[in-house]
């Protein structure tokens, strides 16, 4: 297995052009436990911890800029949690500190589990992802990167650059439903923003996180609504009934907090 | 090589608070454990497992395997050269399967590579035709169904003659009247799902050959000899060819009784003649070991108006799996505490396990006590609230004391304070209610952010709980220890007494500088090449047994001193425990004294949060008083109480080993879930020291009695704040929310 280190962005693009089959490896919280389970041997790790500029995040006007490198450790700090609370909130539920050190929102997006943590937060504030290659950029709405369970429409030759998203005056949550106090892959999870409208937003209840919106007038048949959106299935963290019951109460509970 | 070095205590005598030994090496990441070893030109062996649970096999092809790089040696069931089959209790379990397989994960074959990724590309080179079996996965129906085992190996051993097929064991235990009738009757039907004993050091150790026909086994393991018992025939070797030597052992909880790399190891050091090392992944963990039985248990109580028990009958199905381990004494004990630490004049205690090609089952912290106390807590909690008594009143009219008769038959002539143990959990303070709003790491859902506070009630339950100390039923159970005294006044104890982070290394020393009035002494390491057997790290047997072979070891050793007026002495002594006597098979009667050498009982207090709405838990508050016999080590009690208290809390709340048709679907940390400090509260622990007077120094095991209580009283904690029956554990959400 080779691991290829790009110092830069360009060079980055070019071995990705170059080595087509190259698996990104960011904080390696997905893709090391492919490893080490023998679930996968990839031929090369494209690895992009030395690529500067997937790092950070920025304000433009009402938008956030996310860089891909980001971890979820830097998505809780004060700064960033105050512009965007939901992201912060689903942040503090993943894994461990371990893992929040080293896990990213990139990497998140680029697995797409119906699961990832960070997704219902970035679907109700508008995430447009922005992926780059040798090609050139383009910005793809979140809800159409994300066509299936561990499915996206990154080519072949492309990377996740990071994702802009809309930081003006709302209010949001997260919460996310596990068989034990912390540490637990979402049995269900729900992000709800509230501006103009109604947006909610649920992993683990159907092949890809979910975005589901409504008018502010409909409250009171909105966790109806958001539970009937969902599509989920019996697996061995839960049951589908389960998580319709769970999306009813805690979209109920979400928009209690958000409202109040 | 290297091999495990033993930390040597500064001082530290009985009763008093000692720092473990291995303590800070295991908290700084410096303790050796069986899977850090080393040996030059050591090889690596991975194992091939089935993947179904039940297959014929029709031909195992390795030529595939044999030219892959860097494979020394591809084994099979053809390269055994002696015993085809082992077992802890019957040798039913092929060394390496050779006509079919009876579990998902049953070891195939074997390689041994340069490298551990080598190994593992090869075995998927070996062809094995596999035709599928229908599993037997529904253990109701196994005595139904075709025999797993048509030789029937366990079968007159003493036990009740039971003609149905795939029965491990059946007992039936008659005491008094067993058609008594009561004035109140409760009954229900309680299911246990599948536990593992969730070791975080995976199975893991080395085998390197003598170079002369011989091998030396270095493992994490419970008990050295039994090891060596079971590992030498399968080699066609003497005994002493044979040495089992511990190495760090990262947890075993009962899952370490059984074999694991042992013979496999040993099998390709011997072919290949170089070390060679086995490292079980995380998912072979889960499959490659023995679990806790899980169980159904319908039970009825009958009792007077005022709340005497009258009459209990109980009748427990167990789930063995494909091979016997030792759940034969499991399904022993699971009758023996059917009651619960209760006189009552009649019962009717039926107990079976049955063969079927589900995970198999084995040895677990409380080992067949856990189930019995979910169920006969239930029960009690249910004639509670039909007789309108105080839970807490209703145990202690009920309480078994010194002079009470077990439905074995047994009297009990030890201490068993089962009365003061109540009454002490009783007393304990509860907490007051937490004010809101509050961090939601303080709620149930803790980080997940689920409730401010809404939908939250809390509940409060009580369970008492009792087990055995040391093996049972005529088992010739004995510990050895060894002593060397040295002219210049130190001295050095042998004991093979394995370390399993219960803290027996600390135990030994202490008897040891007590007996002998000195604090230089030196434990050696544990081994089979200097020193009889310790029997098992298991059944809450090690400290007192250690300790009283320690002690008459030391005894000796100062009188053989006295007598040849100084110099080296260096004396080796075996103890035993009082002798047990066999059930007898169609009564289920004590045929002696007694069918186990003593009791143990804990009583536990349990204050829960229940969001009923999602159906998540946050357990708030344990309080508990355990019968210890006498405190060793306080410190390592305490610990012992919490982590078997956090152990039952996982049973609980979210342990399950889940499979479909015979397979596991959840063979890793992240499905098969065990308890954060986020779930685990703080337990305020009474010791209750009443000297057993049959052991040294009046000590008890107090491993498993935490285990035994727990689940029963988290449970009752949850019903208590969620109003429903909760007959099966773990408790999902679902069951919560009434789904």
């Amino acid at each position: 297995m080779d691991v290829l280190t790009p110092r830069s962005l360009e060079e980055a693009l070019r071995l990705k052009a170059e080595r087509p089959e190259a698996v990104p490896i960011q904080g390696g919280t997905d893709v090391m436990v492919e490893l080490n389970f023998d679930r996968a041997r990839p031929v090369a790790l494209l690895n992009l911890n030395e690529v500067a500029e997937l790092r950070g995040w920025s304000r433009q006007d009402d938008r956030v800029w996310l860089g891909g490198a980001l971890s979820y450790a830097e998505a809780m700090e004060p700064t960033l949690a105050a512009a965007l609370p939901a992201l912060a909130e689903a942040s503090r539920t993943v894994g461990g500190p371990q893992i929040r050190n080293r896990g990213t929102i990139g990497g998140n997006l680029g697995t797409s589990s119906p699961a990832g943590d960070a997704l219902p937060p970035l679907l109700v504030c508008g995430a447009e992802v922005k992926l780059a290659s040798v090609r050139g950029e383009r910005t793809v709405a979140l809800s159409d990167f994300l066509v299936g369970p561990k499915r996206n429409v990154l080519a072949e030759d492309e990377l996740i650059l990071g994702v802009s998203v809309d930081a003006g005056v709302s209010r949001q949550t997260f919460m996310k439903v596990g068989p034990r106090n912390a540490m637990v892959i979402a049995v269900v999870s729900l992000a709800l923003r509230v501006d103009g409208e109604l947006r909610a937003a649920f992993g683990s209840a159907g092949p890809v996180p979910m975005l589901v919106r409504s008018d502010l007038d409909q409250i009171g048949s909105f966790p109806q609504r958001v539970a009937e959106a969902a599509s989920p299935i019996d697996d061995v963290r839960g049951t589908a009934s389960y998580r319709r019951h769970a999306l009813r109460i805690l979209t109920k509970r979400a928009l209690d907090r958000c409202l109040w | 090589m290297s091999e495990t070095a033993v930390p040597q205590l500064e001082l530290g005598r009985i009763g008093e608070i000692v720092p473990r030994v291995d303590g800070i090496p295991k908290v700084t990441g410096e303790f050796a454990y069986s899977s850090d070893l080393q040996a030059a030109g050591m090889l690596w062996g991975h194992t091939l497992r089935s993947p179904h649970a039940h297959a014929r096999i029709a031909g195992i092809d390795v030529s595939g395997a044999v030219g892959m790089p860097g494979v020394h040696a591809v084994l099979t069931h053809e390269d055994v050269p002696g015993a085809k089959r082992y077992g802890l209790e019957f040798q039913d379990q092929p060394v390496l399967a050779y006509d079919r397989v009876r579990y998902f994960g049953e070891p195939v074959a074997l390689v041994a590579a340069e490298h551990p990724e080598q190994a593992r590309r090869a075995t998927e080179r070996i062809r094995v035709q596999y035709e599928p079996l229908e599993p037997i996965v529904d253990p109701e129906r196994a005595t139904e169904q075709d025999p797993l085992h048509p030789d029937r190996p366990t079968m007159g051993h003493g036990y009740r003659d039971d003609p149905r097929p795939n029965v491990v064991r059946s007992l039936v235990i008659r005491h008094g009247d067993p058609d008594a009738e009561g004035e109140v009757s409760v009954s229900g039907v309680y299911d246990l799902g599948i536990q593992d004993q969730a070791f975080l050091g995976p199975e893991s150790g080395l085998a390197v050959p003598d170079g002369e026909g011989g091998v030396d086994v270095y493992v994490a393991t419970q008990w050295l000899h039994v090891d060596r018992d079971q590992v030498a025939p399968c080699l066609n070797l003497r005994s002493e060819q044979v040495r089992i030597h511990l190495a760090g052992v990262g947890g075993a909880f009962g899952g370490r009784e059984d074999l694991s790399m042992q013979l496999h190891g040993a099998l390709l050091a011997l072919h290949t003649n170089r070390p060679v090392k086995i490292v079980y992944s995380r998912e072979e963990s889960f499959v490659g070991h023995i679990h806790r039985h899980p169980a159904r248990i319908w039970a009825e109580h009958r009792a007077t108006r005022d709340g005497k028990l009258v009459n209990v009958r109980v009748r427990i199905l167990l789930d063995g799996g494909a091979y016997a381990s030792s759940s034969s004494a499991v399904t022993s004990n699971a009758a023996s505490f059917a009651c619960g630490p209760y006189a009552v004049d009649n019962a009717l205690i039926e107990s079976t396990c049955v063969y079927t090609n589900n995970p198999p089952c084995g040895a677990m912290r409380g080992f067949g006590a856990v189930q019995a106390c979910f169920a006969h807590e239930a029960q009690m909690d249910k004639l509670a609230e039909a007789l309108d008594i105080d839970p807490v009143e209703l145990r202690l009219l009920n309480a078994l004391a010194p002079g009470s008769t077990l439905p074995t038959g047994q009297q009990i002539t030890g201490s068993l304070p089962v009365a003061e143990v109540i009454r002490r959990a009783a007393e304990l303070p509860l907490p007051e209610p937490e004010k809101l709003p509050r961090d939601p790491l303080r709620l149930p859902g803790g980080s997940g952010n689920t409730t401010r506070g809404e939908g939250v009630k809390r509940g409060v339950g009580f369970a008492v709980g009792f087990k055995n100390i040391g093996y049972s039923e005529g088992f010739d159970d004995y510990t050895a220890a060894r002593v060397r005294l040295h002219a210049d006044g130190s001295a050095d104890v042998h004991c093979a007494a394995a370390e399993v982070g219960q803290g027996v290394a600390n135990v030994i020393l202490q008897v040891a500088r007590t007996e002998l009035g000195s604090d230089d002494v030196t434990l050696a390491p544990h081994t089979t090449s200097t020193v009889e057997s310790a029997g098992s790290a298991s059944a809450s047997r090690m400290t007192w047994m250690a300790s009283g072979a320690v002690r008459d070891a030391c005894r000796a050793a100062l009188e053989e001193r006295e007598r040849t007026g100084g110099g080296e002495v260096d004396v080796e002594r075996v103890y035993r425990h009082p002798r047990t006597t066999p059930l007898d098979p169609e009564t289920g009667q004590v045929t002696g004294e007694r069918v186990h050498v003593a009791y143990a009982c804990a009583a536990m207090r349990v204050v829960a949060e229940v969001d009923v709405e999602l159906g998540l838990t946050r357990v708030v508050w344990i309080g508990t008083a355990q019968d210890v016999g006498k405190a060793v080590n306080p410190q390592a009690v305490t610990g012992q109480i919490e982590g078997g208290t956090a152990q039952g809390l996982g049973l609980a709340l979210m342990e399950e080993i889940q499979t479909r048709d015979g397979l596991i679907t959840n063979a890793s940390f992240t499905d098969y879930l065990i308890p954060t400090t986020l779930d685990m509260p703080p337990v305020v622990s009474e010791l209750i020291e009443e000297a057993e007077p049959d052991a040294p120094y009046g000590i008890k095991g107090v491993g498993e009695p935490p285990t035994v209580v727990s689940t029963a009283a988290i449970v009752a904690a949850l019903r208590a704040a969620t109003g429903r029956e909760l007959t099966r554990v773990p408790v999902k959400p679902d069951d919560i929310v009434g789904l």
